[in-house]
């Protein structure tokens, strides 16, 4: 075997980890090092206990020096977790971090494996085929990329807020866009918040005009991304700026176009109160709306679909002039460094289960549908009535609906338990009612949560250990006549009940948006199987992607509750802010390159680079490739029909000698 | 001459983005799956030359599997549609060449889905060994016999 | 007066394309004659194999064995010629990658020899007579080289020192190997006597060839008026010029043909068929599998696209299914 290549004699280190009992538990470590001790060019082969560890460390930089190795393999994890280790223990070591290669012996064989001496076997090929491919690596540089440092936070709810609040606040310009009319997202429907019953528009619209008088924010309401390209440091994100018909600089939002509407009444589905009022074409989504602007349907407005209306809202708004129908779609294109992705949720569509009767019987409501009833700014004031305007005299609530459901969706909403509870208490605080709270489990598991429970239990609120059957309105029984009545195991008590009742609330659940599989592929991030952004790793780097430079925050991730999202929002500020005030990130090496002397100039690769970064060069007669601009993807490499681009860490050579030494072992 | 203690062997090319993650989830939720597959890492799907596979099947593997990110999902934005395109006429090529259908496969497989990389591995491994060892470098061997004389060839073939 | 080098021509599974291009030297040749001694050339010369045997190892300069391997004596002649040569010269893209008769690699040599013997549409054989390996006749022995399964190239029977790629080589790229070898200025051994750059480099279309080239479908000559200024892959034929070594200085196109391949891949590159896929794939115009198979439907034969002159020298070589037959005796 040739041990000598142009780089002169190889001198290779091996080390097998055993993790613990993680490796060694499953493979014969010693075995290993027996077997790679015999391969012409290896001068070290040891095995040792935890080589992430600092004595393991150093067990590889006194190698190094002592045996004058110019290549260092290490068997254990994953390269995804520890290989950026590794590396900067091999170049503390004095050597060009680059000669470094690692083999995965523990996700992809320990841990999965069941059988010793496959195992071993399995070890010993992909440890061979690192002993290959590594006297191919040359000494590389890492390159840096500058950061611009501007942010898009997309998603003006609590999560978004915060994040350009604390980004605005450590004097970085940020782009805020909102796809709805106003910011504040599910959160500015709630009324009160669990487990403090803080008001919830109380501790959001201080938030929320931060935001707007803030000067390093420029708030894009009624927006959404349309186009993102570039990378890390470097995205240039197209916004889509919807019309509204009303300037924002000259609304002063005294409503009184609304008022001289030519609709005398609201008649369309309002949505911030989820269908239980109407509103006119022409409307605000909430008194506490920001920006404090108006809005005009364009589907509904009569000016807007067939040009022929009276325009008394014109009139009204008279020489604030802030009315214009001529108002267009707009495209902008801005410059960011970083994205904050913060699009929040949907909730459980309750007619999918539809022995809950939502949709049929018209007292079974959503819980969110509840919270706009019994806020004071919602559809009736604050008073919780039944459709016939009648108080209820019992409510049932019913948790998990469209979550932990193997026909629906299997997650925990995780809020459902503690707001439902919330509710409970303030149904109980409005009426009189009788609230029976039916649940599988009580999750309570935050700060306060768990007395917030207890609160509840004292307050006579009762709980009946049952997933709901049905809601029916059959009654069998005097007493469940006008009730609906609900059909529950009580697992508790071991037996079948029914229970009559006025008013059924429902708990639905948290989904991702409708959406999000269209977004997540504009931001380049990827989804879990369930829906949710994924993070980059779910316990050491749940704020980050995949996608350097995007991250993600709130309910877009997964269920939370606002404690929760603030904080992750506050967390990808400190991770954008990281990358900004560093002002550069460390290109990982793998890029392409063009050997000029070789290229034929047959063009066959300048179509394929999602960067644009091969170009032709018309003096030379030659393609010519942008390193800067090059992301490691290599499949201009693989297309080269003459073999004359070629890629760094992931050399044609590097890759033989893999296939090589992975077969090499029978 | 069928060895008895044949398994099959084959050569697996990993995207570091979705499938290798995958491989990764697979093995840090102790999912347990057949042995016979050995990854080779590569940033992206579309950096498979079918070189690669050529050479991976003349080297005595009995299968090769390119694992990828779903359509539409690539880390890189399309390589691979790339990868798809090479694949389609490579499976032609191999056909026309006598290499069974299953000997050869390509996976779209996501960060998330470590289970798929359990259930496909298992599925192929059990695909190629109903179809017997491919071992080229032995099929060579059996060819070269009808020579008078045997001929060690350049190790490199190309200067 | 000191010996002039020795050199000798030798044609095994050939078609006699190779020893047109010496011919082609035209007066040329002349000062070949002068250079170097003649001591062995089949077509040309009336040398017998016994004459070579006579010969001391190595002291033929070099050898220019053109064709591919496939029968018996090609095979013992192409060791004697290794021994007695200094250089042996792989000339010709059938003794480099075994050329287009290794396409035969695709066919069990019972297939081959039904159909020659048998089942060729002008064929009448009813006694379905078979060439023999040895025959008595009138207490004489004549006999046939046995014929290989496997067509093979030079350099997977014996040691080779260079390449000359072709098909045929052209008479520049011929008259600088002779010269480079007369003056002793070769490059390393294995090397390939030509450009180590694709075609394109040197083609005059390449030019018109756009940078955004896209393919929508895939056409054959036959079925095209093609025009002759423009890149033959921008009007959907398949052109192997990206994938293939120049210095033939693009005579196909020229001739408004596209290239097939011939001088082979550059150094660079292990198995040029695969690569020229990896190339005309990755830049299809489609994102839908079907629309994509469609496509590729404008290229009905892979194997005879891509492998045209390299079957032999490719990285799977000959079609794995086939089996290897005892002798024809008992076919």
């Amino acid at each position: 075997m040739n041990t000598n290549n142009r780089n002169g004699e190889v001198r290779i280190g091996f080390y097998i980890c055993h993790c613990g009992h993680n490796i060694a538990g499953m493979v014969d470590c010693p075995a290993v090092a027996q077997y790679i001790a015999k391969i012409p060019g290896v001068v070290v082969s040891r095995d040792y206990k935890y080589m992430c560890s600092d004595p393991g460390q150093e067990l590889i930089q006194q190698d190094i020096r002592e045996h004058q190795l110019n290549r260092v393999v290490v068997a254990s994890c994953s390269p995804l977790l520890h290989e950026h280790t590794f590396r900067n223990a091999v170049a503390a070591g004095g050597l060009n971090p680059f000669f470094f290669q690692m083999v995965n012996i523990r996700e992809h064989d320990s841990w999965v494996h069941t059988d010793r001496e496959e195992a071993t076997a399995k070890a010993k090929s992909l440890a061979h085929a690192a002993i290959s491919r590594v006297r191919f690596h040359r000494a590389l540089e890492t390159t840096r990329v500058p950061i611009h440092p501007d942010v898009l936070v997309v998603g003006g709810g609590i999560a978004g807020i915060h994040a350009a609040l604390t980004l605005g606040n450590a004097g970085k310009k940020v782009f805020l866009v909102e796809r709805d009319p106003s910011i504040g997202g599910h959160m500015a429907q709630f009324d009160k918040t669990f487990p403090t019953l803080d008001c919830a528009a109380c501790i959001l619209t201080p938030k929320m005009s931060a935001v707007r008088a803030h000067e390093n924010i420029t708030l894009w309401s009624y927006s959404e991304i349309v186009k993102v390209s570039g990378y890390v440091g470097n995205y240039t994100v197209t916004v889509k700026r919807k019309p509204r018909y009303v300037n924002e600089e000259l609304c002063v939002g005294c409503l009184e176009c609304i008022q001289s509407c030519i609709y005398k009444e609201g008649k369309f589905p309002d949505e911030f109160n989820v269908g239980l009022s109407k509103r006119k074409p022409i409307y605000i989504p909430f008194p506490q709306a920001v920006p404090p602007v108006v809005v005009i349907d364009p589907e509904r407005c009569l000016q807007v679909r067939t040009g022929k209306c009276k325009k008394t809202c014109l009139e009204a708004c008279a020489d604030r002039n802030a009315i214009d129908f001529t108002q267009k779609e707009e495209l902008v294109e801005i410059k960011v460094g970083n994205i904050i992705v913060a699009t929040g949720f949907k909730l459980f569509d309750a007619k999918r289960i539809p022995q809950y009767g939502y949709g049929l019987y018209p007292n079974v409501v959503t819980a969110i549908e509840l919270e706009r009833l019994v806020n004071s700014s919602g559809p009736t004031a604050g008073e919780i009535v039944l459709r016939d305007g009648r108080p209820p005299k019992s409510v049932g609530m019913l948790l998990c609906v469209g979550s932990r459901d193997m026909k629906t969706n299997r997650w925990c909403s995780r809020t459902c338990c503690m707001h439902s509870m919330k509710l409970a208490q303030l149904v109980r605080e409005h009426t009189d009612a009788d609230v029976t709270v039916f649940y599988m489990d009580i999750r309570a598991p935050g700060k306060g949560y768990e007395e917030f429970y207890d609160k509840s239990l004292k307050e006579g609120i009762q709980f009946v250990r049952g997933r709901v059957a049905e809601v029916t309105d059959w009654a069998m029984a005097p007493e469940e006549e006008g009730k609906l009545v609900i059909r529950v195991e009580d697992t508790l008590a071991g037996f079948v009940r029914r229970i009559p009742v006025d008013m059924i609330v429902l708990a639905t659940g948290m989904e991702p948006q409708a959406d999000a599989q269209d977004v997540r592929r504009l931001f380049n991030m990827s989804c879990g199987t369930e829906g949710w952004f994924l993070e980059k790793h779910p316990k050491l780097a749940p704020v980050s992607t995949f996608t350097d430079g995007v991250f993600i925050a709130g309910c877009c991730q997964g269920p939370k509750d606002i404690p929760d999202s603030v904080a992750q929002a506050g967390a990808a500020a400190a991770e954008a802010m990281a990358l900004i005030d560093k002002g550069h990130i460390e290109q990982e090496p793998n890029t392409a390159y063009i050997v000029e002397a070789d290229c034929s100039g047959c063009k066959s690769c300048i179509p394929l680079c999602p960067y644009t970064a091969i170009s032709f060069d018309d003096a030379k007669q030659k393609a010519l490739l942008n390193e800067a601009l090059c992301k490691g993807c290599g499949t201009c490499v693989a297309a080269c029909p003459s073999g004359s681009i070629r890629q760094n860490l992931f050399e044609d050579e590097e890759i033989f000698s893999e296939i090589e030494g992975v077969l090499a072992y029978v | 001459m069928s060895d008895p203690k044949w398994q099959p062997r084959i050569v697996a090319f990993f995207c570091n983005w979705c499938t290798y993650t995958a491989a990764d989830l697979a093995g840090v939720s102790r999912l347990k799956y057949a042995s016979n597959a050995r990854v080779i890492r590569l940033m992206c799907s579309g950096r498979v030359d079918p070189q690669f596979i050529l050479d991976a099947l003349a080297q005595g593997a009995d299968g090769v599997l390119i694992g990828g990110c779903h359509l539409g999902d690539c880390h890189y934005g399309e390589g691979n549609y790339k990868t798809l395109r090479r694949f389609q006429m490579l499976k032609r090529l191999l056909s026309d060449m006598g290499i069974e259908d299953q000997r050869v496969r390509l996976e779209w497989i996501s960060a998330s889905e470590g289970e798929r990389v359990k259930t496909v591995i298992n599925d192929m491994v059990e695909q190629v060994r109903a179809l017997g060892p491919l071992n080229l470098p032995q099929r060579r061997q059996d060819w070269d016999r009808e020579m008078a004389e045997q001929h060690a060839e350049p190790e490199a073939a190309h200067a | 007066m000191p010996d002039k080098p020795k050199i000798s021509f030798y044609w095994c599974s050939s078609c006699g394309g190779c020893e047109e291009t010496v011919v082609d030297f035209a007066e040329d040749i002349l000062g070949v004659l002068e250079a170097v001694d003649i001591v062995f050339w089949p077509v040309a010369m009336d040398f017998k194999k016994k004459h070579v045997e006579a010969m001391p190892d190595k002291s033929i300069v070099a050898t220019l064995l053109n064709g591919a391997i496939r029968t018996s004596e090609q095979e013992e002649m192409a060791r004697l010629l290794r021994r007695k040569s200094q250089y042996l010269i792989a000339y010709g893209a059938c003794a480099q990658l075994g050329g287009i008769p290794s396409l035969a690699n695709q066919f069990s040599r019972g297939q081959l020899l039904r159909y020659v013997y048998e089942e060729a549409p002008t064929v009448v054989n009813e006694a379905k007579t078979r060439p023999r390996t040895s025959f008595q006749n009138n207490g004489h022995t004549v006999t046939l080289p046995e014929f290989r399964n496997v067509v093979r190239a030079l350099n997977q029977v014996v040691d080779v020192d260079f390449y000359i790629p072709g098909c045929p080589p052209t008479p520049k790229i011929t008259k600088a190997a002779i010269g480079a070898l007369l003056e002793g200025k070769l490059p390393p051994k294995g090397s390939v006597l030509a450009p180590d750059v694709a075609l394109c480099d040197q083609c005059p279309r390449k030019a018109s060839k756009p940078a955004d080239l896209g393919f929508t479908q895939f056409k054959r000559p036959h079925q095209v008026m093609l025009d002759p200024n423009l890149c033959l892959l921008a009007q959907g034929i398949v052109c192997m010029g990206p994938a293939t070594r120049g210095g033939c200085e693009a005579l196909c196109p020229a001739g408004n043909m596209p290239c097939t391949g011939c001088f082979g891949p550059t150094s660079r590159v292990r198995d040029q068929g695969a690569k020229i896929l990896s190339s005309l794939c990755a830049n299809i115009a489609s994102k839908d599998e079907k629309e994509i198979r469609d496509i590729l439907a404008g290229i009905p034969d892979p194997v005879g696209v891509f492998y045209r002159y390299g079957l032999a020298g490719s990285l799977l070589r000959r079609k794995v299914s086939l089996p290897v037959e005892p002798d024809q005796e008992t076919p």
